[in-house]
């Protein structure tokens, strides 16, 4: 959650940025985000990587196996074996894996079907046959082009090597992050999704810090809890949940109590500013939350209460 | 206390979250270890759990403003998602009902496009064998670095050799066939990959193999050694050139996914039309494995021509029912099925708005 942006949105029924939404057969929209370019190129690099490793192991088994004295047999069974591993290691194994590779699964990404549902083998083989235009072509033409057009000039290459980096290019020139695979066979690539479940901020003040008599030791007025929305309101949780130890917490603690104390007019005196903020937080998410069941939700404290419909 | 224990959100968290770390565990087993790793109740809970889930987030999405439960909860429920919607069937089985079904239909799905890659290429070899037969200097022109050695500048009995030749030329065969093979696989695979740019380079490469075709045939034809030509291409050429075709075709999907979609936006049909082609060109790389093998293992050691033509009817029949007949019951089964869901579907429906109304009139 640090590093990826939420999947929650801070308008309702707006989606943020860099999530997709599928419905699943039971009816429920579920959320992704998209995988991000770097994710994607690393997993490409160590997908390259292991596959030039197996090759040279491979040739270097079959070396043995023929006693160091070269075969035309040998290089038969090279030559094959190179163009498949190549040219299928990718649909291998994301169907096998349901859309991962080992270095996807290394940098936490997947392959899932845009339209939700199972991801079909031809799918998958659509997606990465086409790799031979995007990525092999150019590689060839920019660093073998004498072998591959041999009569050309360099500068030819070059442009040519270059304009078949267009293709490489794609995902930067659409929103979805498409390869051209992608929208060949209409599958998205997304983060792996991660589960971490922090603690409630509420039942842990109420478990932890409580005062004296056992309830909260702040009040707050309705006025004064009407003041904020839900956007607010999560600011506050993401300070909250920030790590004690970190430095500066205290002080950034202090800051926004100031602010808040400013904002919603609070007189009396502040001794203990996490527990004010726990205090708050929990009277103002229960102060929102009841507003929402009757339908009234406040985004934030510049909009006025927005009846739902 | 009593403010703290009257929230909704607090009180549904607190109810419910033995059920997520439940799933928590069990998806874990399953991402860890495969699906097989569970138990059998383990597995028997698994479906009940993620319903579950999904109702929990539904529920904490309408009520709950913890930023961290929603965001837990979303992504609990994505990675059951996952486990639950990812299973395969046995790769046997899975094989079984591409190579039976899948394959065959597609490509009788994708006949008109066979049709017209199979007239390009056709195009490209009359042109050139009526060139070539009027000025043999055209076959330099057409057949290029192809040619290894068989030009016109040859001699006839050179040129016969080449067709029987001895077993001086045995080692480097698997070498020659192994690299014949990844060479046309590749090419193949660019036919339809350049599919995407509108299918026009699709359409140069077929007609460009067609021109080479047809300059070597006519070169042959020249020298009285047609028959001898053809017993040499044929074995392992109907299958060789039967999966160009198919490559071809398979760039020609995908260009008429691009650029002709329909009814349907851009998408939707490139997303239908490239997993068809996608089968097709496997189907395709498949068949320039066996022709490899083919030509590799066979030509050069059966010099019979009789015997020659013989294995090329057996290849050409081979092909013929295998993509016109095999799958056929299977795939009108399934539709058949798919009609009679429909038609149930449509009926109890028409049930149901009929009762309603008489309800409604009560």
């Amino acid at each position: 959650m640090s590093v990826n942006t939420s999947l929650i949105a801070t308008e309702r029924d707006e989606v943020p940025k860099h999530v997709r939404e599928i419905v699943t057969p039971e009816g429920i929209p579920l959320r992704f985000q998209l995988a991000r370019a770097s994710d994607r190129v690393g997993a490409f690099t160590l997908d390259l990587l292991i596959q030039f490793f197996v090759l040279f192991l491979i040739g270097l088994g079959l070396n043995l196996a023929a006693g160091g004295q070269s075969s035309s047999w040998l290089t038969a069974v090279m030559t094959v074996l190179s163009f498949l591993l190549v040219n299928f290691y990718f649909s291998f194994f994301e169907i096998r894996w349901q859309g991962k590779t080992p270095g996807k699964r290394k940098t936490g990404i997947r392959v899932i079907d845009a339209r939700g549902g199972q991801l079909e083998a031809s799918a998958v083989l659509a997606r990465n046959l086409v790799r031979e235009l995007e990525f092999w072509t150019p590689a060839r033409l920019l660093l073998a082009g004498s072998v591959v057009w041999p009569s050309a000039p360099v500068w030819a290459v070059t442009v040519a090597g270059l304009w078949a980096f267009v293709f490489l290019l794609f995902p930067l020139f659409n929103k979805d992050r498409l390869r051209v695979g992608d929208l060949i066979a209409g599958t998205r690539v997304v983060m792996q999704p991660k589960t971490e479940l922090a603690p409630d901020l509420v039942a842990e003040t109420a478990a932890n810090i409580m005062g004296p008599k056992g309830r909260a030791t702040y009040a707050f007025t309705d006025a004064q809890l009407g003041v904020y929305g839900i956007f607010e309101l999560q600011v506050l949780e993401n300070v909250l949940r920030q790590d004690p130890s970190k430095v500066g917490y205290s002080d950034a603690l202090r800051t926004v109590v100031e602010k808040i104390q400013a904002k919603i007019r609070y007189e009396r005196k502040i001794t203990h500013d996490e527990l004010f903020l726990r205090d708050f937080y929990a009277a103002l998410r229960g102060h929102l939350e009841q507003k929402m069941l009757f339908g009234e939700r406040k985004e934030d404290k510049y909009s006025a209460k927005k009846q739902q419909g | 206390m009593r403010q703290v224990r009257s929230m909704r959100s607090v009180e549904f968290r607190h109810e419910r979250e033995a059920t997520w770390a439940e799933l928590e565990t069990i998806i874990g087993k399953a991402d860890k270890d495969g699906l097989r790793s569970l138990s059998a109740e383990q597995l028997a809970r698994l479906p009940h759990l993620y319903r579950a889930t999904l109702s929990s987030l539904s529920v904490a999405r309408s009520i709950s403003l913890d930023r961290a439960l929603t965001e837990y909860l979303e992504n609990l429920a994505a990675r059951a998602y996952f486990v639950v919607y990812g299973a395969r069937q046995v790769l046997r089985k899975q094989m079984a009902e591409f190579f039976l079904t899948r394959l065959p239909s597609a490509i009788r799905e994708a006949k008109w496009h066979i049709l017209v890659a199979f007239m390009v290429m056709l195009a490209g070899a009359i042109a050139a064998y009526q060139l070539t037969l009027t000025d043999m200097d055209y076959y330099y022109t057409f057949v290029g670095d192809m040619a290894q050695g068989r030009t016109p500048a040859s001699s006839t009995a050179e040129l016969r050799a080449g067709l029987y030749g001895g077993d001086s030329v045995n080692s480097t065969l698997a070498t020659f066939a192994a690299s014949l093979f990844s060479h046309n696989a590749r090419i193949g695979i660019m036919a339809f990959a350049l599919g995407f740019v509108a299918g026009l380079p699709t359409l140069l490469l077929l007609f460009y193999n067609g021109l080479v075709l047809g300059a070597f045939s006519a070169l042959y034809h020249s020298r009285g050694l047609s028959v001898d030509l053809w017993g040499w291409l044929l074995p392992h050429g109907i299958t060789e050139l039967l999966a160009v075709i198919l490559c071809g075709a398979g760039g020609f999907l995908l260009a008429h996914g691009l650029v002709f979609p329909g009814a349907k936006t851009r998408m939707d049909s490139l997303r239908e039309r490239g997993r068809l082609a996608a089968v097709v060109v496997l189907g395709a790389v498949l068949m320039l494995f066996i022709a490899g093998i083919i030509e590799g293992v066979f030509r050069q050691r059966v010099t019979s021509v009789p015997v020659r033509y013989t294995v090329a009817a057996v290849t050409a029949a081979w092909w013929i029912f295998y993509f016109g007949f095999v799958g056929r019951r299977t795939v009108k089964r399934a539709a058949q099925v798919r009609a009679e869901d429909a038609h149930d579907a449509e009926m109890t429906g028409a049930w149901l708005a009929s009762s309603s109304m008489s309800e409604g009139r009560r």
